[in-house]
């Protein structure tokens, strides 16, 4: 047999045959999974978020896929495969640099706050290195009717003039504001006995914590579920930002010795608050469902000790007790 | 093997000759360009890591200048490169001329043509996803295909005109990459099958390949045959050479979902992709180790021939960096490693390892053979000294600060503090990319001295019957 013919066309029907196998026919079957329940398609505002999103590459650093490990928790329930149906092209994304953003509607309702992060991620969180995306947005002299001016913290403001956002960055955050996980049917476990397991040791994490004595409270904790889960618009010195986040230090909810309004906060949100006199714009989320009671005591705990204020500690035990009422 | 690897050239025309010069000069000289530029890109976006602000508006914003840097290297830079190489090794492994010239230079334009719509298309935000590697528009990428498709015919009408009944390996794997790159890309192009969760399967099968079964078979196909011919000795194991080519073929293609472990994929594509991620050592420790046999005892040539020595890290980098890879595959590794930048490290170990050093080897070892002129000692080692601790550097910070990333996340800390801790290691990768891009510049330097710089030898059919003689 003539040799030149065997590399030529063996490697290439080889080739043919691995490239529909592994390729092209699971393309064919997973084209076709039907939406889960809950999942919507993209209003049109939203789709050109997301085309915003595709375009300036911020699946580089971001992904859209919660793994059903303990490490991914934080970023929501494990994906299932009816998440995705409406997602073309795909941005599950391949490195971590920032956040996942599958849940970011949710973990982070507050427009404002995406506003100002967006236009300097320092803005909110010092120790981001995200691009600035300065250039979405526009500087002008007075906000038009209609447009709100970003609530910039002053050393991040322009000298004059207000920065309002242009329409791309409106459809960014309104494609954020969406990308939120419908619930699950408990039925519904992704990818069999692996989401199995890693669903098993969460739970059992959540009943050893839950179980942790009381009494004194894990200063080193609460400081690490602050960071993580309030510091973004409350700010490591609890100050927030004026006009946008409010302030915790001396703040009367925080130092009030009755803690049932504080942790009520914390497990169920907030929105259009009056603190102060000022009334916050901004959306708080509720925590019910990602924190257990000891980490949420920890938090409180924290925040009643820090920054000089002198609320009255509390314990897991009457967060589990408010936790019940709203129930 | 070796009558074929130093084929007869003396039925050659004059002007043969010098068409297949001109091509192999032209390629390497536009594909040194794009190693400039997408190198460059590169460390711009290495900065943005400690200095967020530094480049800003729309055009240098990472998320755009990321595919810039990876679409130029792959497509700019390394198979510009290897696609010259190739015309170059089956041309002389052959011992015939091209199949046509004409067709070579349509493919150098189109090739080029290609790379520059796509970056600046890029730039201006055009992109068909961020899926990795394809982001080009769809017409830009079928521009990129028909080069793959001319370079193809080309190589087997070349081929095809040896007088010899054998092909030798290095024919194999050059003529085989081309085919299969071309096969992958018509793949990756038609939309039918690519909605949601399948267009992730497309991706993962896709980004993988695009790698392993294009840049690793003609990086491959360079090394079978210019390492023989600097060592002037045959090859260790012909038939381990076409056991590694099959094996290759058979397993390689499975693996691309190793990308998507603990995705909502399905999880026996998962799992079958990390069982052949472990086959996959079959071929590499084979063809790795028929290289190091066949510089057993030769010590003393490679550390004295600069060519050699990239060869040898390439080689060795093919060892460690694949290995590397099927270990990553383990669910138990995936789970610290995956998202990390642990992952890029490995891509540069390997796509800088494996390719850039065999193509750099190949190039100091073929290109003087060719033009009958040479790059300075001076300026090979400098090229050399600075792109190894470059990428020595560049591995090491990010595969301890991946691992860091991984552990931190694995702990439940606070998600901004994977990013504080990776600081000093994005220094470290700076300074490593620094080295490298330096030693880019050097190597424009070399490739203009090998091409357009002064004759060492009056006339390079001469140089042609000098080599002959060794052989």
């Amino acid at each position: 047999m003539n040799k030149l013919l065997l590399i030529v066309g063996g490697s290439t029907l080889v080739y043919a045959a691995l490239a529909w196998t592994m390729g092209v026919w699971p393309g064919i079957a997973l084209s076709k999974i039907p939406a889960g329940p809950g999942v919507e398609p993209l209003t049109a505002l939203q789709s050109e978020g997301r085309e915003v999103y595709v375009a300036n590459g911020c699946s580089y650093c971001h992904t859209q896929q919660v793994r059903p490990l303990d490490a991914d928790k934080v970023f929501g329930r494990p994906s299932a495969p009816g998440d995705f149906t409406y997602q073309t092209p795909e941005l599950l994304g391949s490195e971590r640099t920032g956040p996942d953003l599958t849940n970011i509607g949710a973990r982070q309702p507050s427009s404002v706050w995406q506003y100002i992060h967006l236009y300097n991620p320092r803005a909110v969180v010092p120790a981001s290195i995200m691009p600035s995306f300065n250039w979405m947005f526009e500087v002008v002299a007075q906000a038009g009717a209609g447009a709100t001016p970003i609530p910039l913290p002053q050393s991040y403001a322009p000298a004059r003039g207000v920065v309002v956002p242009s329409h791309q960055a409106e459809a960014l955050i309104a494609y954020l504001a969406s990308l939120k996980q419908p619930a699950l049917p408990a039925s519904e476990a992704p990818n069999g006995n692996a989401a199995a397991n890693a669903g098993e040791a969460p739970a059992a994490a959540k009943a050893a914590a839950n179980a942790a004595p009381a009494g004194g409270y894990d200063a080193a904790k609460g400081a690490a579920v602050y960071t993580a889960n309030c510091s973004a618009c409350h700010q490591a010195n609890g100050e927030g930002l004026p006009g946008a986040f409010p302030s915790l230090k001396g703040d009367a909810v925080v130092n009030k010795d009755d803690a049932t309004k504080h942790i009520e906060v914390v497990l169920n949100g907030l929105h259009d608050a009056r603190v102060s006199g000022v009334v916050y714009s901004s959306v708080m989320p509720p925590f019910s469902g990602t924190l257990t009671d000891a980490e949420i005591a920890d938090l409180i705990d924290y925040e009643r000790s820090s920054w000089g204020n002198h609320g009255a500690p509390i314990t897991a035990a009457q967060v589990g007790a408010e936790r019940a009422k709203a129930k | 093997m070796q009558a074929e690897a130093t084929a007869r050239h003396s039925d050659l025309s004059e002007d043969d000759n010098r068409a297949l010069i001109s091509v192999f000069s032209a390629y390497t000289a536009t594909a040194t360009l794009w190693l400039l530029f997408a190198t460059g890109v590169g460390l711009l976006i290495a900065f943005k890591f400690g200095a967020p602000e530094f480049g800003g508006g729309a055009w240098l914003t990472f998320g755009r200048l990321r595919p810039i840097h990876t679409n130029a290297t792959f497509y700019g830079f390394a198979s510009i490169a290897l696609v010259g190489l190739g015309y170059y090794v089956a041309a002389r492994s052959c011992g015939t001329k091209l199949y046509s010239a004409a067709l070579a230079w349509t493919g150098l334009v189109l090739f080029n043509v290609a790379a520059l719509a796509g970056t600046v298309a890029l730039d201006l935000g055009y992109i068909d996803g961020d899926l990795e590697y394809r982001e080009w528009p769809w017409w830009i990428r079928l521009i990129f295909l028909a080069a793959l498709v001319v370079t193809a015919g080309n190589l087997i009408g070349t081929v095809a005109r040896r007088t010899n009944t054998d092909i030798y390996l290095s024919n194999w794997y050059i003529i085989g990459g081309t085919i299969w790159a071309s096969i992958i890309s018509v793949v990756a192009i038609l939309p039918w099958y690519q909605f949601g969760l399948g267009q992730v399967a497309v991706s993962g099968f896709y980004m993988h390949n695009a790698v392993g079964m294009w840049f690793t078979p003609l990086a491959l196909g360079v090394i079978y045959y210019s390492l023989p011919k600097l060592l002037n000795r045959p090859i260790y194991s012909y038939a381990l050479g076409v056991f590694a080519f099959w094996t290759n073929l058979l397993f390689y293609p499975i693996i691309g979902a190793h990308h998507f472990e603990f995705s909502p994929l399905p999880w026996w594509l998962q799992t079958i992709a990390i069982v052949f991620s472990v086959a996959m050592l079959v071929p590499v420790w084979g063809g790795s180790s028929n290289f190091l046999l066949t510089m057993r005892g030769r010590i003393r040539d490679l550390i004295h021939s600069y060519p050699l020595m990239f060869i040898f890290v390439g080689v060795m980098s093919y060892l460690i960096g694949s290995t590397q890879g099927t270990l990553e595959a383990f669910r138990s590794l995936q789970q610290v490693w995956h998202l990390t930048d642990f992952t890029v490290g490995h891509s540069h170990l390997t796509m800088y390892g494996i390719i850039a050093f065999a193509i750099w080897g190949g190039i100091y070892g073929l290109l003087p053979l060719a033009t009958g002129k040479k790059a300075s000692q001076l300026g090979m080692a400098l090229h050399f000294w600075m792109a190894l601790v470059g990428c020595f550097i560049y591995v090491t910070s990010l595969s301890i600060g991946g691992t860091i990333q991984g552990l931190d996340w694995m702990h439940g800390l606070p998600f901004i503090q994977s990013v504080i801790d990776m600081q000093s290691y994005y220094v470290g990768r700076g300074v490593g990319g620094l080295l490298m891009f330096a030693s880019h510049i050097v190597f424009g330097w070399n490739v203009w001295r090998m091409c357009y710089g002064r004759s060492a030898v009056e006339s390079p059919l001469q140089s042609l019957r000098a080599e002959e003689a060794v052989a």
